[in-house]
């Protein structure tokens, strides 16, 4: 109990203290306000001070990130936005936080249900980010956000979020998560191919016995 | 025949001998242990303790049995040299649930018997100080029971049918108005309320109590810490009672942040339970994740695939790090290094947090582990990333931490000596993790009873001696050091492979049975009981709370302390008040 003990935690918080405006020095206007200098910030190589001043700088998320559930929509040619979801309700029934609501669209004429959202409300302030709508939703259609900025003045009013809010294009998915959708492209895509593949040696099959009953019924007829 | 089994055969002769007719084996398909009758409860657990060496009672807790008209309460026991648990339960009629207090035998059934009547109006006779201790004196009703519904009731279980395929939207608040959805007991009124006599004393917030011994002239204060105190690390009371600056006794109040997490377990399916289980102790997701999972596999006879297991070792020892650096930090600030030794634990934990973000989409609401595995491979640049972290960085930085405090006389003339626990206080208070190796007892879960992989590792179970403050700071430190070493190893020796057994799915059916899955977590012994009936829902859905336990001890060990000193007792036993509330 000499004191050298509290000594050498000084030194430690001074050697800190060194580093900080060492590197400050060193990397100069590269560490703040660049991508790079936040890289660097939140890499497991930084010396110094470690803070992002929020909002000035923002630390860029991973993909895998998830904030509140949006939809995705197919970009028509006419500018609109088509819902790939067809209103099956895994996503309802998975949701922890029971946040999801979908009402069923139905053929005007027939009245039978069509595999369409007529509705979709997600409830924001219910929802609890768990992304197991997304993880099981078996046609890609409802997908986590990486927007974390959600903050209105009314939280009644603006916090149910319907199928107008929710639609998102194709094009924002591919952006945020490009890994998880070329994975799942590539997985439509071979899905397709082997459906058509299915399809094509059906269709040979179907051809190659129409022509044998052809070859027959005119082996027939010259007989 | 292995010895084990030998052995287990021994003790149920013995058991079974010694009670003939008030003891039998649970015979129920799914369900193991034996059925004790209420009377001879008390005979019972003193044999397990005394005779056959079950010293440490870890869980108690009730199960409402309707279409039966049962209560059953059901007991794990362990032995702290290692090994298999020992269920036994009593079974009494729900109308009248009265079952002997084991209070006496093992201390540490105190919180949880209280916790049991509490929520389940299970009455405990014997018990010294039976009362409600989550919810408040004025709360109608035993809300575990099946029979009680919340104000707002909308279904038995989700999913709800009100969602799909009609969903009308609607905000639960409108049709559950702030201010009218109170129930009070029949001729109740809050307004007139006064508590009795023992209560009096924490609602006055400070009263003056009459000294028994008159050697000075002096009374004794009562002092309430918290609820909103800097040092509770949460919204958390402590009742002191002191005797000029000395403690003479402590009372925990808590339940401030009680959401009765069980009984919306119950309402929940399996899968949903998983997300919730994150928001228990948040500091931890990944150990409490591992719990249920490990509970809910065992039922679904499901293992996971061995890539899953490594990653699901790596990621509950990150969470280990990442807990005890910034239990380290926060014990730190209690004793009034402000802020600077916690902002260095939390660089460290800034980028572990950061590896579950890449990988599990969130930094502390994991969500991560599923029934057979885990949601998502790790991707090749967080690998990278938390190899840095586990063979260059984090022993660098603990190497820091350790010069920065450990011989700091600051760190050592306020922990050496304060807040003791004996051994055999720690093991009778069942206390559980760091508070209880620190005290001198080496008992690891990892180590006692592996589950998991963690047979497969090379690492050492962390033991102090001397169950103070400064040895549950010590402990930590090691228990990081080991940690690392588990994370090394596995990185070395992950395969590749698939990371799911069996195809992912949402609806489980979960055959019937009851199953107790348990790991050893940052905080201690996290436990997960669960009930089904074969049904989508679990019947019964039981959290072990370390947080909670740990503080049965928190009396003892204040006790003739010196106010100043409970809050660095406190800070030592860290607790999440997520985990405590429930």
């Amino acid at each position: 109990m000499d004191g050298s003990g509290i000594l050498k935690g000084l030194g430690v918080t001074i050697k800190r203290l060194i580093a900080t405006y060492v590197d400050d020095f060193k990397r100069g206007k590269a560490r703040y306000r660049t991508d790079e200098g936040i890289a660097y910030r939140s890499s497991a190589e930084v010396q110094g001070i470690f803070t992002i001043q929020y909002p000035d700088e923002k630390l860029p998320v991973p993909e895998e990130f998830r904030f509140v559930p949006f939809l995705v929509g197919e970009e028509q040619e006419d500018g609109t936005l088509d819902p790939r979801c067809t209103a099956c309700g895994i996503c309802t029934k998975v949701c922890p936080a029971q946040c999801i609501w979908i009402v069923r669209s139905k053929d005007p004429k027939t009245g039978r249900p069509r595999p369409k959202p007529a509705e979709f409300y997600i409830d924001i302030d219910m929802c609890m980010n768990c992304g197991l709508c997304a993880e099981y939703c078996p046609f890609d259609s409802i997908k986590m956000d990486h927007n974390y900025e959600l903050a209105t003045y009314d939280r009644k009013a603006d916090n149910i979020f319907d199928l107008q809010k929710l639609l998102k294009p194709v094009s924002y998915y591919a952006q945020i998560r490009p890994e998880n959708y070329k994975r799942e492209e590539e997985a439509r895509r071979k899905a397709e191919e082997a459906k058509r593949k299915a399809a094509e040696a059906r269709a040979k099959a179907a051809a190659a016995r129409a022509a044998k009953a052809k070859a027959k019924a005119q082996q027939a007829k010259k007989e | 025949m292995s010895e084990q089994t030998v052995m287990i055969q021994n003790e149920e002769d013995t058991l079974l001998s010694r009670f003939p007719k008030v003891v039998r084996k649970d015979e129920r398909k799914g369900y193991e242990g034996y059925v004790v009758e209420a009377n001879a409860l008390t005979d019972f657990a003193r044999t397990l303790r005394d005779e056959l060496g079950y010293d440490y009672l870890s869980s108690v807790t009730g199960v409402d049995y309707l279409p039966q008209g049962q209560m059953e309460v059901v007991y794990h026991a362990y032995k702290t040299t290692g090994g298999p648990a020992l269920v036994f339960k009593v079974q009494v009629p729900r109308d009248n649930p009265v079952v002997p207090s084991l209070v006496p035998i093992y201390p540490g059934a105190d919180f949880q018997e209280r916790e049991a009547w509490d929520l389940l109006g299970i009455k405990f006779e014997g018990h010294p100080n039976l009362k409600r201790i989550l919810l408040w004196e004025g709360f109608h009703g035993h809300p575990l029971r099946k029979d009680w519904r919340e104000p707002y009731f909308e279904a038995e279980h989700k999913p709800y049918k009100s969602r799909f395929p009609e969903g009308k939207v609607f905000r639960a608040e409108e049709r559950n108005p702030f201010g009218k959805n109170v129930d009070y007991p029949a001729g109740f009124d809050p307004a007139q309320w006064t508590p009795d006599n023992t209560n009096a004393l924490i609602y006055e917030g400070l009263g003056r109590v009459e000294k028994a011994s008159d050697d000075l002239p002096t009374e004794q204060i009562v002092v309430n810490l918290g609820p909103q105190h800097p040092s509770t690390h949460g919204v958390f009371r402590m009742v002191v009672t002191l005797d000029g600056e000395t403690v003479v006794d402590l009372e925990p109040v808590m339940g401030y942040l009680h959401r009765n997490h069980e009984k919306i377990g119950e309402r929940n399916t399996w899968l949903m339970n998983m997300p919730f289980t994150d928001r228990l102790d948040y500091l931890s997701p990944m150990s409490n994740n591992f719990g249920y999972a490990l509970a809910v596999e065992k039922l679904l006879g499901v293992k996971p695939p061995e890539r899953a297991e490594y990653i699901r070792v790596i990621m509950a020892e990150l969470t280990r790090i990442q807990n005890h650096i910034f239990a380290i930090g926060m014990f730190l600030n209690d004793m009034g290094a402000y802020f600077t030794p916690s902002l260095y634990a939390i660089e460290e934990r800034e980028l572990i947090l950061d590896v579950f973000e890449a990988v599990a989409g969130s930094r502390m609401m994991v969500n991560y582990f599923r029934f057979g595995g885990v949601a998502r491979d790790i991707p090749e640049d967080v690998m990278k990333k938390i190899h840095d972290l586990a063979f260059e960085r984090l022993p660098r930085r603990i190497d820091e931490l350790d010069r920065y405090l450990t011989n700091s006389e600051i760190v050592r003339v306020r922990g050496e000596g304060v807040g003791v626990l004996t051994p055999e206080q720690a093991i009778a208070y069942s206390a559980a993790g760091p508070v209880l190796r620190a005290s001198g007892v080496p008992y690891d879960v990892r180590r006692a009873e592996p589950y998991s992989i963690y047979d497969r590792f090379d690492f050492d179970v962390a033991v102090r001696y001397h169950g103070d403050v400064y040895d549950r700071y010590l402990i930590r430190m090691d228990e990081v050091r080991q940690s690392i070493r588990i994370i090394q190893q596995a990185l070395q020796q992950i395969p590749e492979g698939p990371i799911m057994s069996g195809k992912p799915q949402y609806q489980h059916r979960v055959p019937a049975g009851e199953s107790y899955g348990r790991v050893e977590g940052p905080k201690g012994e996290l436990g997960f009981y669960v009930v089904s009936t074969g049904k989508g829902n679990p019947w019964r859905y039981h959290v072990r709370a370390p947080s909670f336990i740990n503080l049965t001890a928190l009396a003892e060990m204040t006790k003739g302390q010196k106010v100043a000193d409970t809050v660095i007792i406190l800070g030592s036993i860290d607790i999440v008040l997520g985990e405590t509330d429930r």
